[in-house]
């Protein structure tokens, strides 16, 4: 695995580190960085929201269909993202059936991200809260905490790690996303071009150096964002299933 | 605060847990539920607590219905089986909880919390979380948690079952001496004949979702109305229709009228008491409790043929 990224790295700056800081202020590419970020933030927010709240919905409550729905979570892992991307495509493109046309908007490659992050907060939170001790949520009902602040107090705490890594793991791939975005983003530079399509676009441009360097940016974010979510899960079991 | 229960019923699907129940329970007494698994008894305490809803009944707390009230404004203070510690607090934090979400002073939190964490002697653990906790530990923490309100009644889900025996009967005291300090109106559910015995005040005995029997621990044992309270309070032998208590029968070397012949098949020291194993002619045993001293004026051994005499017996009408 170190291999091809050590490759990517080499890559990045074997023209010389004046050559790497050209490559990522150019401006089109920073515009793509900054697009790609700021959509994976806003999907992380989301998706760390809708996302608990689907696995909540899907552990405590019953209904029909539940088991449906339940592995249709998984679709957006088990499709091939270029089919993700068409299906989005024809659902919000111009002859949307909806008449909501998100083609090449930003609003099109958020609706493409979140749907193939969907399922890493649901997946990470869902088994958590099934092992949650429904006995603490009694014990704080028996000494007055009314719904809400059982669950602040009792069952976000204790979700919140899975919610972290699940969030993490859904922003690392939004910030590398490429099949289920380049179809309906419609690759607009300066507005609807993210960074895994800039990346394409270098390479098509026969520029595999700059590509290289944009790459190695959104490697270094991906691995930041990892590790601080490593080094928060440690500091927070080393106080209590230590011992 | 005194506890009633008014033809109480609660199903399970189509399985009946608490079967038209009725209880009082005095102010300021110390009342144990005790029975077998699926005898209903922790779903009834689930039920004073409002932790569960009757399907039929009603609970009372002093003069006030509280059947429809959530469990939140009931005023008491549960202690769970397994202690349901809030993983993610510190002991401190765990015992603070109620007078915190209650927005308390912090002065006045922290010089209750302390004066608890006296009380249930694990002051040195405050700042631990509960995973570095013994289970008897816990258990304790648990209990200050559930003290820190105030409660006016303090009812406990199988406090001891958890824990080694010995801890145990350490707790078993403390829970009674603790009582005996504050008065609060304390119930706790047990399937352990002689944990009830000895903490209780009053044992309330149910069995399939009913209440057998409810007295003080003596009148149970010396006049079970049923023969399940008889064999669920202590040791018994059947004597065709007559039921007695092992300690209840003597030994005799001479065969007379009431006394009927059989066989030591074993003899076993168990301190003070003996206990002689008895094999009847037609196969069935008998298990007699002497004193040390009367099995060895008797020189009792294996293989020996001696007559049993009832003492006291009891006999129930055919239920």
């Amino acid at each position: 695995m170190l291999i091809p990224l050590a490759a990517v790295a080499w890559r990045s700056v074997e023209d010389g580190p004046a050559a790497f800081l050209a490559a990522i202020t150019y401006p089109e590419s920073l515009s793509a960085m900054e697009l790609t970020f700021a959509l994976a933030i806003g999907v992380v927010a989301i998706n760390a929201l809708m996302g608990s709240l689907i696995a909540w919905v899907l552990v405590r409550d019953d209904f029909p269909g539940k088991s449906v729905i339940n592995a249709l979570i998984d679709l957006p892992f088990a499709l091939p993202t270029i089919v993700a991307g068409l299906t989005l495509l024809t659902l919000y493109g111009p002859r949307s059936p909806f008449g909501l046309n998100l083609a090449y908007s930003q609003a099109g490659i958020l609706v493409a991200l979140l749907f193939v992050t969907l399922p890493f907060v649901v997946r990470s939170v869902q088994p958590v809260l099934l092992e949650l001790d429904r006995d603490m949520e009694e014990a704080a009902a028996s000494l007055g905490a009314g719904p809400a602040t059982i669950v602040r107090r009792i069952v976000l705490p204790n979700l919140l790690p899975a919610i972290l890594t699940g969030s993490a793991l859904g922003f690392a791939r939004a910030i590398g996303e490429f099949g289920s975005v380049v179809l309906i983003s419609g690759n607009i530079p300066f507005k609807s071009e993210v960074a895994s399509v800039n990346i394409y676009t270098q390479l098509e441009n026969d520029d595999p150096g700059s590509a290289a360097a944009i790459s190695v940016v959104l490697l270094v974010v991906s691995l930041v964002v990892l590790a601080s979510l490593d080094w928060l899960q440690r500091r927070q079991s080393r106080g209590e299933a230590s011992a | 605060m005194s506890i009633a229960v008014k033809g109480v019923i609660k199903r399970f699907g189509t399985f009946v847990a608490v079967d038209d129940v009725s209880l009082d329970i005095a102010d300021g007494t110390l009342t144990a539920l005790l029975g077998p698994s699926g005898s209903g008894k922790s779903t009834l305490l689930r039920i004073i607590s409002g932790l569960e809803t009757p399907d039929a009944g009603t609970v009372w707390l002093g003069d006030q219905d509280v059947t429809r009230v959530p469990p939140q404004q009931r005023g008491i203070g549960f202690v769970f089986q397994h202690y349901a510690p809030f993983k993610h607090m510190t002991v401190r934090d765990n015992v603070a909880f109620g007078l915190t979400i209650r927005k308390r002073p912090k002065d006045e939190i922290r010089r209750k919390v302390d004066e608890l964490l006296h009380l249930v002697q694990i002051e040195q653990m405050g700042d631990r979380f509960p995973a570095q906790l013994s289970g008897g530990q816990r258990q304790r923490m648990a209990l200050a948690r559930a003290l820190a309100v105030e409660p006016e009644v303090l009812l406990l889900d199988e406090p001891f079952g958890a824990l080694d025996a010995r801890v145990r009967k350490e707790l078993r005291a403390w829970l009674r001496r603790l009582h005996d300090e504050t008065h609060v109106t304390t119930v706790f559910v047990t399937h352990d004949q002689e944990e009830a015995m000895d903490v209780a005040d009053q044992i309330v005995v149910m069995n399939n979702g009913r209440i057998e029997q409810i007295g003080a621990p003596r009148e149970l044992y010396e006049q079970p109305a049923n023969e399940f309270v008889m064999s669920f309070i202590g040791p018994v032998n059947r004597l065709g229709t007559h039921w007695v208590r092992p300690h209840d029968i003597d030994i005799l070397l001479e065969p007379t009228d009431s006394a009927v012949e059989a066989m030591i098949e074993r003899v076993v020291y168990l301190g003070f008491e003996v206990r002689v194993e008895l094999v009847r002619q037609d196969g069935s045993r008998v298990s007699v409790q002497v004193p040390r001293d009367e099995a060895e004026r008797l020189e009792l051994d294996a293989g020996q043929i001696v007559y049993a005499r009832a003492d006291r017996e009891h006999v129930f009408a055919k239920t």
